[in-house]
């Protein structure tokens, strides 16, 4: 029973990090309608980005975690600006594939400056375990940590749009552009205020993830890139809460299958899960259905 | 277009690929074919027809699919597996490979049909999500599979060798994470142009028949396709277990080219089926003669830069982004018909002239 409850304690940690990083991909793919391949490897810059300060320029993890963000806010809005904002009425293939460009690119000047081998990442987070019955279940900071940075970063976000002005403009766009618009918000604003919130979550994922499984190569992104995005798809892309509960679901499906049934198959269960909620409600679990019209 | 365009233009396509097999041929027997093009020449031909394939679901049937490596996964590991099962009963290897071949292509396509019945009625990037979903479940899947035969017949296991229990003349086959070893490596350049031609053959007569103007119809507009009788199900499924059962045709082709066969993330995982979709789409949705020029010119280009080492990854990466949003921002359309403009005004203007 006490190893079953702490299985599931990391499931929802590691779920936790699928949910920031599902709500990059969720909230882009709302306002802007398209998917954000190179998300994943935002993540693994945020992470090089802390390493750096961390461990190469011995600054306290605090500032290393400040830093990454603003190396990742400043990449998001770059990238927006540079790659994605000239494919805006262009098919949504073209802008997938400059994402996946961009993927490629981002992968490749980290292999350039840090080369191939893995680096050893300190955990953000130096804070005791969490002992409890006895010492039969022992929970470790970093699971705690990255569980209230998930539901914190969740309160403020759903705040921030639901209170703010520019959360407003958020919601207006993802709504319908064009009477956005006209109802005079600045489009091209709000898209790159939601890359810069999403890149900036991406660098908070980062530090938590990697302190969770500390090896950082310039490829650590990717696969947790897609099995965040699988979250936001099985949540119902779009939505915010969708999103915290596809990535909490898929961090614990992925977690109990490697304990229980076996360590290879664990992606191919999280990923049949996927299929037949998706067979089931086509748009996620707490996705919109949209009617088609003639 | 009328008959005879399409016939004219279907020629060049053809004619090209066979252009591209005599200048090979050429350069090989006057001694001018380096090893590092000879080593891609099978694989440039394997990515010519999964580009292709891939084109019919992506450009024809206009649903986006990312699940390709894992057809040609299955065709791959299927065709292997045959070849090496009928070493004793059929010892000559040719006739084992083109077996392989038909029998790839057959299981991918079952596969394809059977994945797509559930799958196609998902829409847009939920159909994507889905297709990825499931090449990584086939990856994953035979990276577990253990397949032994001994005098008793065939034994399966999802742990290890050992766990087959099989007497002392039993062989493993597919060895789990280790693959399948020892596939004679049977696959030519020629073998792969020809299979590319039959591939094209396929895809070019099935987009311009009946049949495949029913798919285009579909992808143009659903609704409109619905109710003038068109069963959509039908064409649907007909397009994905086509291209399916191409991609495995392919693997088959991979499989015979490589002593080992190990189903990583490298040769099978999303970033393959990926690679793929970027031929497709550089080389022009719908546009079969552009997805095989996009598959060489993309597998070639890394391998000639392979002097710069570190930066070719780079390189490949900036002229992707600077190819698509050269070919489809709206602005840098528009400022290519300006400049095209312009070059056919100052003709005109110098006819004129003179």
């Amino acid at each position: 029973m006490m190893s079953f409850l702490s299985y599931f304690i990391s499931g929802v940690s590691l779920g936790s990090v699928y949910a920031i990083i599902a709500l990059g991909y969720t909230m882009v793919y709302g306002i802007a309608r398209m998917l954000n391949f190179a998300h994943g490897d935002i993540i693994m810059i945020g992470g090089f980005a802390i390493f750096t300060a961390v461990t190469t320029m011995g600054l306290p993890p605090l500032a290393g975690i400040l830093i990454g963000v603003v190396v990742c806010t400043v990449l998001g809005v770059t990238i927006e600006r540079v790659a994605y904002r000239p494919l805006r009425e262009a098919s949504s293939l073209a802008v997938l594939i400059t994402a996946i460009g961009i993927s490629y690119l981002l992968q490749n000047v980290a292999l350039l400056i840090f080369g191939s081998n893995s680096h050893q990442f300190t955990s953000v987070v130096n804070l005791p375990n969490l002992v409890l019955a006895d010492g039969r279940l022992n929970i470790s900071s970093t699971t705690i940590v990255t569980i209230l940075s998930c539901i914190v970063i969740m309160i403020a976000l759903t705040t921030f749009i639901n209170r703010t002005r520019t959360g407003q403009a958020m919601l207006a766009v993802s709504e319908d552009r064009g009477a956005a618009s006209l109802m005079g918000i600045d489009v091209n604003k709000t898209i790159a205020v939601t890359f810069a919130i999403g890149s900036a979550l991406a660098a908070i994922a980062g530090a938590l993830l990697c302190s969770a499984y500390p090896s950082l190569t310039p490829y650590t992104g990717s696969m947790p890139g897609i099995k965040a995005f699988t979250a936001a798809v099985f949540g119902g892309i779009g939505s915010i809460p969708g999103a915290l509960l596809g990535g909490i679901i898929l961090g614990v499906i992925e977690n109990l299958s490697k304990a229980y049934i076996s360590s290879q198959l664990s992606d191919a269960i999280v990923f049949a899960v996927l299929i037949v909620v998706l067979l089931v409600r086509p748009t996620g679990i707490l996705g919109r259905q949209i009617n088609e019209k003639v | 277009m009328d008959a005879k365009r399409i016939r004219i233009q279907n020629g060049i396509t053809y004619g090209m690929v066979i252009a591209f097999w005599a200048v090979i041929q050429i350069m090989d027997k006057t001694g001018n074919l380096s090893s590092l093009l000879k080593g891609l020449l099978v694989p440039l031909c394997m990515y010519a027809i999964l580009a292709v394939s891939l084109n019919l679901t992506v450009g024809i049937l206009g649903e986006l699919s990312l699940g390709h490596a894992g057809f040609m996964c299955l065709g791959a590991f299927s065709g292997a597996f045959f070849t090496n099962c009928m070493e004793t009963a059929m010892p000559s290897v040719g006739l084992r490979f083109f077996l392989a071949l038909i029998l790839g292509a057959a299981v991918a396509g079952v596969f394809g049909l059977l994945i797509g019945i559930p799958v196609l009625r998902l829409k847009g990037d939920y159909l994507a999500i889905v297709t990825l979903a499931f090449g990584e479940i086939i990856k994953n899947l035979i990276n577990v599979m253990y397949i032994g035969r001994d005098a008793s017949g065939f034994h399966f296991s999802n742990k290890d060798a050992l766990s087959m229990g099989m007497d002392e003349t039993g062989v493993v086959i597919v060895k789990g994470a280790q693959g399948i070893t020892g596939t004679p490596r049977a696959a030519t350049f020629t073998i792969g142009i020809l299979l590319l031609l039959l591939t094209l053959f396929i895809v070019l007569n099935l987009m311009h028949s009946r049949t495949g103007r029913a798919i285009m119809s579909i992808r143009d507009n659903r609704i409109a396709a619905e109710s003038i009788g068109i069963n959509i199900t039908k064409y649907k499924l007909m397009a994905f277990s086509v291209s399916a059962a191409l991609a495995g045709m392919a693997g088959v082709l991979y499989a015979h080219s490589l002593s080992t066969l190990q189903a990583t993330s490298n040769n099978f995982g999303y970033n393959k089926s990926i690679l793929i979709l970027v031929f497709v789409v550089l080389g022009g949705l719908g546009n079969m003669r552009g997805s095989i020029i996009a598959a060489v010119v993309l597998t070639a280009l890394p391998e000639m830069l392979r002097g710069l080492n570190d930066y070719r990854m780079l390189i490949y990466a900036v002229v992707l982004i600077i190819m698509t949003i050269f070919n489809s921002s709206p602005k840098a359309i528009e400022m290519r018909s300006v400049v095209m403009d312009k070059i056919r005004h100052r003709k005109t203007a110098g006819k004129e002239a003179a």
